[in-house]
């Protein structure tokens, strides 16, 4: 058998691209490092770090090309779109528009998965099976098109996204909770709480949820990286936040049709989503691997 | 002394388990009958041992003195008063008065609490002391199970297994219970501490007055800790009698067979072997007649058709047997 080897290409060096990324799912620091820069440090200080104003641009300087083209100034370093707003800054922005939905989706998701998942574990039976034929039901619901029939009713706002992210995000929580309460509940550590005369909600709270966190940490910082990816798609489709809020689905989708001649416009903010959900998963892999070796297929 | 009156009364107890399908609409398939019908009472002061085979029901008579259980029919009396239709402080007072140490100190600790939170658990619920009185009794019951009070603000995670089974004892004494219930308390431990922990349970019996219903497999433990003996068999007490009177002269062939299962204390010791043949029956379709007569070597032909009544054969030695 002949193999066939092509000698003498520079650029192909997998082995050193795998070992990185090695390196990186082993040492957190290098996606600790990259979300705190992208992601924490902007959303924070937007109003401090933005040179401009992300909703205000002038059309005499629309789509100038980033710094270091031809066209390009120091001035708007990443380049401007077609109204001629800075892409830096409303990228600045659009870090904390990702970060305070991602946030509150899974905050409010967590928390009713959470509760659901507990209770479907804990009283079992009945209970048990109506709640998990609901998260069949949510699991299986087509995610863009309830976003289009949701904001076709309601209309785009912050707080129809969040709807939405919630609806897909809670049923998650609630069959891993479920899973993990159903092998907890039958420790002796929960007979000798009811012996001791201790309530259903003081086992579950006291009880059953700290022998759960661990687990819900790892799959809250996994699901960061879906979230922004999911409220991207949905701006992207026009479902998600209304404009001109910057955000980075929006900015891509604004980008699309100058894809050709600016290409910029939509290049930076998808750059943005990648490598911010790249870090997160990289993370969010680490910390399951040291807080809960149990879920690596979650 | 006296005779002390009973803290904890069984009358006629019965607990059989449905065997269903289905999940919303259930059908009953048929019946476990875990316990069938038992009967027994624990005075002050004194240890209970129950005895058996995995599935003879021991776990499950434990689960309903504790009130995990509901019982299908029968009634526990603790202090006189049916615990299975407390309500309210009485409910409260009773979940103060009986305390429970389970078998494995790995699992019965929960390990996301500190040693204090876990110790205090019952009175913390009971809320009738103030906290200051909390940490103050908190520290008392783990010097007298052999802890230093501070190591009240470790995790168990930091204690081996004889010093979690104390960790244990600990929080089953903090409320000062009457009766506790010992499911197999040294059976999951290194054969080194079980002695230790042994001797630390009689201690506090014979210092706090406390009883103590032991459920165990072993019969050097049982000999050891108990007063009297009750011998379960699929779901029914087959023999019952003081400790020296049962393991001098066991009647029952099925209390005969189980102690000829355990090794003698010395090797040359001449003993009579009764091995049993087969596995115990299910309990969902009990043999008719005497539950042990399809294993029973001394088995007639009456023993499939009528069951065996209680009879005391000495003052405090019941046997129930046709042998009889």
């Amino acid at each position: 058998m002949g193999t066939i080897t092509v000698p003498g290409l520079p650029w192909y060096s997998p082995p050193r691209v795998a070992h990185a990324l090695k390196q990186a799912r082993r040492y957190p620091l290098i996606p600790i490092f990259i979300l705190t820069f992208f992601l924490v440090i902007p959303a924070v200080f937007a109003p401090q770090v933005a040179p401009y104003d992300p909703l205000k641009g002038s059309l005499s300087k629309r789509l100038k090309a980033p710094a270091w083209q031809e066209g390009g100034s120091i001035a708007y370093p990443l380049g401007t779109d077609k109204m001629g707003r800075d892409i830096l800054s409303r990228m600045i922005y659009g870090a904390r528009v990702s970060l305070a939905v991602s946030l509150v989706a899974i905050v409010v998701g967590g928390l009713i998965g959470t509760t659901l998942g507990l209770m479907s574990g804990y009283f079992g039976g009945r209970v048990d099976a109506l709640l998990m034929r609901l998260v069949d039901i949510s699991l299986s619901l087509p995610t863009i098109l309830l976003a289009l029939v949701l904001v076709a009713a309601v209309g785009p706002s912050f707080w129809t996204v969040i709807t939405v992210l919630v609806v897909l995000l809670w049923a998650r929580y609630a069959r891993l909770v479920r899973g993990e309460t159903l092998s907890i509940k039958e420790r002796d550590f929960i007979a000798r709480a009811r012996v001791a005369g201790a309530s259903h909600t003081r086992i579950m709270t006291r009880y059953l949820l700290p022998n759960v966190v661990n687990s819900l940490i790892v799959l809250a910082t996994l699901q960061v990286g879906y979230v922004i990816l999911l409220e991207s798609a949905l701006s992207f489709l026009g479902a998600g936040l209304p404009r001109p809020t910057p955000a980075w689905g929006l900015m891509v989708a604004d980008g699309r049709e100058l894809i050709v001649t600016a290409w910029w416009v939509s290049m930076f903010p998808g750059l943005a989503i990648m490598l911010t959900v790249l870090a997160l998963n990289l993370l969010g892999d680490w910390l399951r691997d040291h807080l809960d070796p149990k879920l690596r297929n979650v | 002394m006296s005779p002390a009156a009973p803290v904890l009364q069984v009358q006629a107890l019965k607990k059989h388990f449905a065997v269903t399908q289905g999940v919303i609409w259930t059908k009953v398939l048929g019946w476990v009958k875990a316990v069938d019908g038992i009967s027994f009472s624990v005075p002050q002061g004194e240890t209970l041992a129950i005895v058996g085979e995995s599935g003879c029901g021991k776990t499950t008579t434990a689960k309903l003195i504790l009130r995990l259980e509901e019982p299908t029919e029968g009634q526990v009396l603790v202090d006189g008063l049916n615990i299975h239709t407390l309500k309210g402080t009485e409910l409260k007072e009773y979940r103060t008065i009986v305390q429970a140490v389970f078998q494995d100190p790995w699992s019965s600790l929960s390990p996301r609490m500190r040693v204090r939170d876990i110790v205090a658990e019952p009175i913390i619920i009971n809320g009738k002391l103030s906290s200051q009185e909390i940490k103050a009794r908190v520290a008392e019951t783990l010097e007298r199970v052999g802890l230093r009070p501070q190591q009240a603000a470790l995790y168990p995670h930091e204690f081996s297994g004889g010093q979690r089974q104390r960790i244990a004892v600990a929080s089953a004494l903090v409320s000062d219970p009457k009766l506790i219930i010992l499911d197999e308390p040294v059976s999951a431990l290194d054969v080194s501490i079980r002695a230790q922990i042994m001797n630390l349970l009689v201690d506090l019996q014979q210092d706090l007055r406390v009883s103590y219903v032991l459920i165990a497999h072993h019969l050097a433990t049982t000999r050891y800790m108990a007063h009297e003996v009750a011998v379960m068999y699929l779901g029914k007490i087959v023999e019952r009698a003081k400790t020296k009177e049962l393991f001098k002269n066991p009647l029952h062939p099925y209390t005969k067979a189980l102690f000829s299962a355990a090794l003698p204390a010395h090797p040359d010791i001449v003993r009579e072997e009764i091995v049993l043949q087969g596995e115990v029956p299910s309990p969902i379709n009990p043999p008719s007649g005497c539950r042990f007569h399809p294993r029973c070597p001394f088995a007639m032909p009456r023993c499939a058709q009528e069951e065996p009544k209680d009879q005391d054969m000495a003052p405090g030695h019941m046997v129930a047997c046709h042998l009889y």
